[in-house]
This record gives structure tokens, C-alpha cells and sequence, in this order.
């Protein structure tokens, strides 16, 4: 081949690639990476049905891309080429790294741009607060959001004679003493067990008692914040809960393969912290008992517990495509926060509706007095209008002081360290990062 | 560098040959390399819109941070256990094959397929075994040893786990190169040893296991060079290196601070640590080979 | 070797043998017995130690619920595509370099030889990026030199070409990095090095072309290299892990190895151990019997890479 040839061959080459994802394209195609395998996977596709089937102009493409983190590295990796999707599912702990990404299309701006009037405040607001900046503007569009609850084992609680929990007034932490206790006593091997320990017992724990987790406010006011969860409160919580170790009235069921759900199922522990995603899951694995679900519970000198925090993933926009692609984009974000998407969504997941009206419609339908325990979860999340301190988290490199927090628990757990010297080092370590963070962004 | 005396004198076709195997190393090795360079010296966000060059920040960085001096404790401590296991084990059935004349290529069939098995498969085989509540060697564990086995809990039970099953999938490559090497000592050498009285065990210290060190060099570092790197799959089907950061071996830790944490100068930072690293063993292992070269003429 | 009767010693050396294989053959003994197990069983504590009739039932499952028939194509695809990647070029590379004196010959022997142990996961981030971008260093390029304005002349109207090649998701991504590697090029020079000088010089007499003397001799020579070749690299690319977990997210781009991970039970669900077994016994069949096989070529081949 002569080397003129190559070079038109080339040439040609790169303008069908240039070329090929912007004409004869009809009805136009809005791409969505998510993270939902499974029976989650179906009814998203569900959703996209029948968006796709009410109107002939846009064509909504999912694709399950992955776990979480895997998705988010797909979504790094296309907008580094330059082949970003229009919608990206990301789970909350990367919320401050899409934000200051430059390479995303504000919910909340995108929306106006394209007509739609929106009054946010028709949303559940501690869904909402979780993904707005500091000027409560929404950076994206809350998706799948759950919270902590606690499990019981109703009939363990029956033999050992214990009086069934209230799903409205938590149970204060003196008397989860007794009930643990009272557990062991009556022969179960373990009281209380918790899945997802950093979000349930130091990030929840902090926003129900309004204790900053972190400076400036949970680091929504600046990259200069630290954490502050060495504090007195969550030392005491953590020591409390290790002391408890000493009887088993809590034991650590490990992040993986065995893992806390496991144990309650087997009837291992009568006592069980989990999100509510959870639920479905219980419905079809547990056979052989009843259980029921409370509130998480609190410390009695908290007399007016705040809001939970949520858990989960919402959708970004990413910007940079087709400026006719948005109104597709606004039009699929829309229909997805309807009534009939959402009481779907929350009907056969679990998670939460995000707007006032679809929890409105499922209290109309009578839904909730059918399933009484999917409402302990939305009452927990909306018993308070939502703090500064208790509205969310907003922290780089979330994802590995998660993972410090994690490690710096168990070593509590097997007794490496003392809780306070635990939670000095998660509070140094995590602040370094939080310091790198802040530099690459500056 | 040795040379033929007959070459072929074609002008452009040995660029052509070597050309795929060029464009191959530089498009996937040294670009990427480089690139790994150049972003060791940078903060950069995830979407590389924002780099800041920073000199040698994310180097010291990482030498001040207490937990990837640790990790680096364990990964010596990991490959040290798994080369110590794995050799021992692999002479040792060697040199019993290689005794149990007849049966010798029998042995050597029944030894040698748990190389076939990838180390992620390795892992969940033996996680099935030390299962905390379905474990069959956990049960016995703690039946007869009256031990509390919790890997998810207590790292040192993690770092069992993790050597048994690095080791296990090493025996057999150990062990085929072993019995190579003991089927070249002469045998010349052993009878004459016979002869003057020496006993098996004598025999084996004084004749065969000294001219067994360059093959036990060579499986060191092969053993080394896997548990540092081909046990990535170990780790992440097992442990996932915990709890509480026990088997977070270098490996693992780029992955995690730089696919899952989204860290990158740190994560090329440590990749160009354990570039080093393997090129200094490299380099020690050629010194050797070229003393061994003369040695034997 | 035995030099001397010592049946005390025969005797040991037998028990041990017996007992080293057994230690060996356990893991994999059991996951058999567990795949042929049904849940009942394999979930009681401890798990028997007798093989049920539920394996051709466990491996139906098993296939099915992992789309194994998928994955294991993907498996044969990507470990093939770098078994015989790695090996025509190495050929091709090795002759050059043994056989052709040119001026950038020691630069090629030097570039090539300086990856010689340093395995795909040490620059496993930026390797990432470039496969997901292949021409991304070609962009600054391509700005520079005022391309787009030729390209926008030609067509005729305003064109701005993004060079972009992406191996994410694909059999090309699953393979070409996989290839850098010189081991093979090295074994191959070691070989065509003990070759006889003569056979070139007869040859060259009788006017064969390089490339000639390549196929008709050069290749015959080293079947027996290439087969121990072909043993080690199959077993190397099937056992690929951190690369595919990181290039493929597609679930139909998966290969068996990662995809056996979404076989293992997780916390919420029953543990369905004995499918896992079933699965991990599918999965690594095909190289274990590749080894078994080609037993003789493989030991060769990997005792040889020590010299």
C-alpha cells in the first residue's frame, strides 16, 4: 500500500468516527450507565419502557455498567474520551467529586433550561439536601435512596419476653442494653448486630443527634473541612457498643462473606441495623420467623432526634453533548420523578419515593397499612426538617474514609485499639486526605 | 551480546519483523509507563480536568504514611510466608518423587494441576475450606485446637488464609522445576558419595542441595515476583484487604486507592514504587544468573 | 536414585508422597464433593465428606445462573487471542533479532527486553486510560499540526475530529495489553541462539529467501518450544483477573474467571456453595486438562525459561 493511500485510509477512518454517533440518528438515543443489577435492573428497565413507549422522540438507553465503583471508573474513563453517557449513576459518597468536576450539567439548572418549573420543594428534603450545594441548588437527581433502620426478630423478643418495639418513638440506647441483655439471657447467642458500620454508627449516629461529622458544615461550606467524629458522643457510642462485645449482647459480623444479614437470619442475633433496601431481601430468605422493623434507636438526653441520612445513588448530567439531547435528557429526568415511576420504584425496591406526592399516593393506596415497616424508614428520614449538620456529607475522598473508618473500627472490634485512639486516627488519617483533596483543587 | 555469524541481509525486513512486538511494548508498556511517571508528580482529579504539579508530594506522602509502611510489612511478611511454604513443601515432594523411582511421573501428574488454577478460583477453594460457618478446616480448627477462627475479624487469621491459599497453587510450579533440577544431578556424583559412606541425608545436604541453588534462586523470585502481584486475585476474591487493612498487600492497595478511592497521584506513585522494586529484583537476578555462567564455564 | 536399600526410608518416602498428594488433591477433592451435593447437605456443618448424585443438576445451575456458556467463550477467545498473539510476535521479533544485523538492532533487543518481569498490574492505571483512549496521545498531535482545518477543507464544511478508539468492553482491550510481554521473545532468542550456524549458511547457498528459511526451518525447529508456549500463555491469559475486572463491565464481556465471583454466595443469600464448586469446577477444567495433556511440552517449556 503507498503511503498516500494509508494516509486517506486513515483520514477516512477518523471522520467515520467523528462522524458516526452524530447523524441518522432518529428518534435521538439518551445513554444511562447505572448500577442496578438483578430485580433492581428490571425495574429500571421497566421505567425505561415506558418512558420509551410514551413518546416516539427520544429513546432511553440503560446499561448496567457494574458495581458502584466500577461504574463511576466507566464514567471517568468516557469523559476522559470524550464519550461521556448523558446520565451517570453515582453513589453518594462520590456526590463531591462529580460536583466539582467541571464536567457535569447541574439538575437544577438543566431542568430550567429546558421549561420545566419544578417546585423542590414538593421533594423529600433530606433526599434532596444530600445532593444540593451549598446555595441548596440540585446538583442531581436523587435515584435510589435508602436509610438505616433496625430489624427484630419478633419472635426471639416474644421468648424472651420482651414487649415488641414502636415504630415511631425509637428506643433509647440505656434501654437497647437491656434488651440485648435480656436476648443473651434467654439463650439467643448474640443481641445486635450492624451492616455498613461507618454509615450506620458514626454517619447516622452523628446527623440523628446533630453532631457535626465534619467542619463547615459536613464539608458543604468548604474543602477545608475536617472530621470531627473523635468527639466525646461517638467515642462513647463506639466504647459502648465494644463493651457490649464482652457478652456478645453485639457482635461484629464482618463486612463480607459472612456478613451481619447472615447472622440475623440464622437467628444468630435477634437484633439487626441495616438499610431498608434490605427488606426485600428478608421478605424472600427468611422463612422460619417473624420480624419486624423500629427505628434506629437514640440516646435518651436526645430528646428531639433529627432526620436520618441517606444512602444510595443519584443521577448526574454529564455536559458536553448534543444540545438537542437535553431536552430528552429533562424529559427522561421528569418522568422519572412522576408519581407512577416513583410509587413503582418504591414498591418493588424499597427505595424511597422522592417527592411529596408519590408517598401521598402510596398512603392513599393504602400501601403502608398493608407494609407497615416500609414506612419506618420514610418517618425516620422526615421526622425533622433537616439541619446543617444533619442534611448530608459532602467530603472528597469519601470513599477511602469510608474505608478508614471501617478499618479503625475493627481494630476496636478486636481489640487492637482503644475506641478514642481509633477515632483520633480515622480523624488524622481521613484529615490528610481531605488536605490532598483540597489541593488538587485549588 | 552474543551474535550470529550469518545474517540475512535484507535492508527493511528486520524492522518489519520487529515491528508489531515494538509497537506492542511501546503502545501498552511505555506510554502508559510514562504516563505512570508523570502522574506520580501530579494531584489530579479523577477527570483530569485540574493537575497541579507537586515534585515529589505524593512520594513523601506516601514513606510518612504509617499505613503504607504496613503494607508494606505485610506484603513482605505475605511473600515471605507463601515462598517459605511453597519451597519447602516443593522440595520436599521433589525430592520424595524423585526417590520413588517408578512412580515418578505418575507424582508429577498429580502435582502439577493446581498450577492450571487461576488465584482468584485458588481463593474461593480455600475460602470454601475456611468458611468461618461452613469451613470444614475451621470446624476441625476450632473443634481440636479450641481456636476462635474469625478471619473477618482477626487479621492474622486473614494472612493464614490468604498464604494457604497463595501456596498451595505455588507448590506445584516449585515443585516441577525441583524435580528438573534434582534429575540433573549426576548420579555419578551420588554413587561416589555412596561410596565413601554417606548416608541419603547427608548426600542430600552436602552434594544435591548445593547445586539446587540457582533453581532455588530462580522459584525465590518467581515465587516473590507472584505473591507480589498474580495473588491480586487471592486477595480481592477473599479478603479484600482486611480486616482492618491486615492483608493489604502493595498490589492491592494501588487498586484501591486508585480505582476504587479515585486517588491518583497516590495510586502512580505506588506503582512506580513497585516498578523499582521489580526492576532492582530483576536486575539482581541477571547479576546472578552471569555469575552462574561463569561458574559453570 | 536409590543408591543403597534403606526400606525404612522407602517407606517414608512412599507415605509421604501419599500424603503431600492427598494434602494437594484436598481442595479440589472437596469442591467436587460439594458440587454433587444438593443445599440441604452442602449448608450442614461440616459438610459430608460422601459425593451425592446432584452434579450434572449443580453444573446445569451453575452454567445457567453464571451465563458460564458466555464467559467461558470470552475465556477461550481472550486466552487464545494472546496465547497466539504473544507468540507470532515473539517469533517474528526473535528472528529478527537473532538472524538480521541492523543498526537499531541492539536499541529493538534493549526496548524490548527491559519488560521482561514487570507484569501488566504495576502500570495498571495508566494502561487502563490509554486503553480507554487509544489515539489519546495523538490528539495534542493532531491539534497541533492544523489537521482539522485540512479535514474541513476537504469535506467541504466545518469537521472537529476527536481521535478516540476505545478498547473498553472489547476482545481487542481483553487481549493486545496482555501481549507486551517479553518472555517469550526472550525464549525464542535462547532457542534460534543453539540453533547450528550451518543451517543458515545452507540456506542462504541454496538462495532461500529469510523469510523462506523462517517457515521451512526456523518455525519446524521450535514446534516443541512453541507447544510448551502454547500450555503456558493459554494457562496465563484464562487466568487473567485484575485486568478484565478493570477493561470489561459489560456482563457479556465478562470472562469465567471474574464472572465465577458472582457465583459465590453473598451474606443476603442461601449459601449455595455446592453451585459455586459446580461453577469453579467448569471454569478451571479447561486449563488444568491443557496442562494434564500437554504434560511433557509444559514442564519443558517452563524448566527451560529458567536457563
Amino acid at each position: 500500500m503507498s503511503k498516500a493511500k494509508c494516509l486517506w485510509l486513515f483520514l477516512g477512518f477518523c471522520m467515520l468516527i467523528g462522524s458516526a454517533n452524530s447523524v441518522f440518528a432518529k428518534p435521538i438515543e439518551i445513554h444511562w450507565w447505572h448500577a442496578m443489577r438483578g430485580a433492581r435492573g428490571e425495574t429500571v428497565q421497566k421505567i425505561v419502557d415506558s418512558f420509551n413507549n410514551s413518546q416516539s422522540e427520544y429513546k432511553v438507553i440503560p446499561t448496567y455498567k457494574g458495581e458502584y465503583d466500577e461504574v463511576v471508573n466507566a464514567g471517568i474513563a468516557a469523559v476522559r474520551a470524550g464519550k461521556q453517557p448523558h446520565i451517570l449513576q453515582v453513589f453518594e459518597v462520590g456526590t463531591q467529586t462529580m460536583m466539582l468536576s467541571g464536567a457535569i450539567y447541574p439538575v437544577y439548572q438543566l431542568m430550567g433550561d429546558q421549561g420545566y418549573n419544578i417546585d423542590w420543594s414538593q421533594y423529600l428534603q433530606p433526599v434532596l439536601s444530600y445532593y444540593m450545594n451549598a446555595d441548596g441548588k440540585l446538583m442531581s437527581m436523587p435515584f435510589n435512596s435508602s436509610t438505616p433502620v433496625m430489624y427484630y426478630n419478633v419472635d426471639l423478643f416474644k421468648k424472651a419476653g420482651l414487649p415488641l418495639l414502636s415504630k415511631d418513638k425509637p428506643v433509647t440506647w440505656d434501654e437497647m442494653g437491656e434488651i440485648t441483655a435480656k436476648l443473651v439471657a434467654s439463650g439467643v447467642e448474640g443481641g445486635l448486630v450492624t451492616a455498613w458500620q461507618s454509615w450506620t454508627q458514626v454517619e447516622n449516629y452523628s446527623a440523628m443527634h446533630n453532631l457535626p461529622f465534619a467542619s463547615k458544615a459536613n464539608g458543604y461550606e468548604g474543602l477545608d473541612t475536617e472530621l470531627l467524629i473523635n468527639n466525646d458522643k461517638v467515642v462513647n457510642h463506639i466504647a459502648r457498643l465494644k463493651s457490649w462485645m464482652a457478652d456478645k449482647r453485639f457482635y461484629y459480623g464482618g463486612q463480607k462473606y459472612q456478613g451481619p444479614k447472615s447472622e440475623f437470619i440464622a437467628q444468630n442475633a435477634g437484633l439487626y441495623i441495616d438499610s431498608i433496601s434490605g427488606i426485600a431481601k428478608l421478605q424472600s430468605a427468611v422463612k422460619d420467623f417473624t420480624w419486624d422493623i423500629a427505628p434506629l434507636p437514640v440516646e435518651s438526653w436526645m430528646k428531639e432526634p433529627q432526620n436520618s441520612i441517606i444512602g444510595g445513588a443519584s443521577l448526574w448530567v454529564f455536559k458536553g453533548l448534543p444540545e438537542k439531547d437535553y431536552a430528552g435528557v429533562a424529559a427522561f429526568l421528569n418522568h422519572l420523578a412522576g408519581t407512577e415511576s416513583q410509587v413503582l420504584w418504591h414498591k418493588e425496591t424499597g427505595y424511597f419515593p422522592i417527592t411529596l406526592a408519590a408517598y401521598q399516593q402510596l398512603k392513599a393506596d393504602g400501601y403502608y397499612k398493608e407494609y407497615p415497616y416500609q414506612e419506618v424508614g420514610i418517618k425516620q428520614l422526615t421526622r425533622r426538617e433537616p439541619t446543617k449538620i444533619s442534611r448530608g456529607l459532602r467530603l472528597g475522598y469519601f470513599i477511602q474514609i469510608r474505608n478508614i473508618i471501617n478499618e479503625e473500627l475493627e481494630l476496636v472490634w478486636n481489640g487492637t485499639k482503644t475506641p478514642q485512639a481509633a477515632m483520633d486516627s480515622a480523624v488524622a488519617r481521613s484529615n490528610e486526605k481531605l488536605r490532598e483533596f483540597e489541593r488538587t483543587y485549588k | 551480546m552474543i551474535k550470529k555469524r550469518s545474517y540475512f541481509r535484507t535492508r527493511s525486513l528486520p524492522y518489519l519483523l520487529i515491528l508489531p512486538q515494538i509497537l506492542i511494548t511501546v503502545t501498552f508498556f511505555y506510554w502508559p509507563a510514562l504516563q505512570g511517571l508523570v502522574a506520580s508528580f501530579q494531584l489530579s482529579d479523577p477527570f483530569g480536568l485540574r493537575t497541579r504539579f507537586v515534585w515529589f508530594d505524593n512520594y513523601v506522602a506516601l514513606f510518612t504514611d504509617p499505613l503504607y509502611l504496613k503494607s508494606i510489612m505485610t506484603t513482605l511478611l505475605f511473600s515471605g510466608s507463601v515462598a517459605l511454604v511453597s519451597i519447602c513443601v516443593g522440595l520436599f515432594l521433589a525430592t520424595m518423587a524423585n526417590r520413588a523411582l517408578r512412580l515418578t511421573a505418575v507424582t508429577r501428574t498429580l502435582l502439577i494441576w493446581p498450577y492450571a488454577i487461576a488465584p482468584a478460583i485458588s481463593g474461593i477453594l480455600w475460602l470454601f475450606l475456611l468458611h468461618p460457618s461452613y469451613g470444614v478446616i475451621a470446624i476441625f480448627l476450632e473443634k481440636w485446637f479450641g481456636l476462635d477462627w474469625n478471619p473477618l475479624l482477626q487479621g492474622s487469621h486473614a494472612m493464614l488464609m490468604i498464604v494457604l491459599a497463595s501456596s498451595w497453587k505455588n507448590i506445584s510450579y516449585n515443585f516441577v522445576f525441583f524435580l528438573a533440577g534434582l534429575q540433573a544431578v549426576p548420579h555419578s556424583l551420588i554413587e561416589a558419595a555412596a561410596m565413601d559412606g554417606a548416608g541419603p541425608f547427608r548426600r542430600f545436604w552436602t552434594i544435591t542441595f548445593p547445586l539446587l541453588s540457582p533453581t532455588m534462586f530462580f522459584v525465590t523470585v518467581m515465587t516473590i515476583i507472584f505473591s507480589f502481584f498474580e495473588s491480586f486475585g487471592i486477595i480481592h476474591t477473599v479478603t479484600q484487604g482486611g480486616p482492618g487493612g491486615a492483608t493489604n498487600i502493595l498490589v492491592y492497595k494501588v487498586y484501591q486507592d486508585g480505582f476504587v478511592g479515585l486517588n491518583l497521584g497516590s495510586s502512580s506513585a505506588q506503582s512506580i514504587v513497585l516498578m523499582a522494586l521489580i526492576i532492582l529484583i530483576t536486575v539482581l537476578q541477571f547479576k546472578y544468573v552471569e555469575r552462574k555462567v561463569q561458574y559453570t564455564g | 536414585m536409590m543408591v543403597e536399600k534403606t526400606p525404612a526410608l522407602d517407606l517414608f518416602t512412599y507415605g509421604a508422597l501419599i500424603a503431600g498428594i492427598a494434602v494437594v488433591g484436598f481442595p479440589i477433592f472437596y469442591a467436587i464433593v460439594a458440587a454433587t451435593l444438593p443445599l440441604e447437605e452442602v449448608a450442614r456443618v461440616p459438610m459430608p465428606l460422601i459425593p451425592g448424585d446432584q452434579l450434572f443438576a449443580n453444573l446445569a445451575t451453575a452454567w445457567n445462573r453464571g451465563d458460564l456458556g458466555t464467559q467461558l467463550l470470552n475465556s477461550f477467545i481472550m486466552a487464545g487471542g494472546i496465547t497466539f498473539g504473544k507468540i507470532v510476535v515473539s517469533l517474528f521479533g526473535a528472528f529478527s533479532i537473532v538472524y538480521f544485523d541492523y543498526r537499531l538492532r541492539v536499541v529493538a533487543f534493549a526496548t524490548v527486553f527491559c519488560t521482561l518481569m514487570l507484569p501488566v498490574e504495576v502500570r495498571i492505571l495508566p494502561t487502563y486510560e490509554m486503553a480507554a483512549n487509544l489515539f489519546g496521545p495523538l490528539q495534542p498531535l493532531w491539534d497541533a499540526l492544523g489537521l482539522n482545518g485540512l479535514i474541513s477543507w476537504f469535506a467541504g464544511h466545518d469537521i472537529s475530529v476527536k481521535l478516540e478508539f476505545s478498547l473498553l468492553d472489547s476482545y481487542a482491550g481483553l487481549i493486545l495489553p496482555l501481549t507486551a510481554s517479553a518472555t517469550c521473545t526472550f525464549l525464542f532468542r535462547q532457542f534460534f541462539l543453539t540453533i547450528p550456524e550451518e543451517l543458515c549458511e545452507a540456506a542462504k547457498m541454496d538462495g532461500a529467501s529469510p523469510m523462506t528459511f523462517f517457515w521451512k526451518i526456523l518455525v519446524p525447529l521450535s514446534k516443541t518450544n512453541i507447544a510448551a508456549l502454547v500450555v503456558i500463555e493459554f494457562v496465563y491469559g484464562w487466568n487473567q483477573y485484575l485486568w478484565p475486572l478493570l477493561i470489561t463491565t459489560d456482563p457479556k464481556m465478562t470472562t469465567a474467571v471474574i464472572g465465577l465471583k458472582h457465583l459465590l454466595p453473598s451474606p443476603e443469600d442461601p449459601p449455595d456453595w455446592h453451585i459455586a464448586m459446580a461453577g469453579a469446577l467448569i471454569v478451571v477444567l479447561p486449563p488444568v486438562l491443557v496442562v494434564l495433556v500437554m504434560q511433557r511440552w509444559f514442564v519443558k517449556g517452563l524448566v527451560e525459561r529458567e536457563k
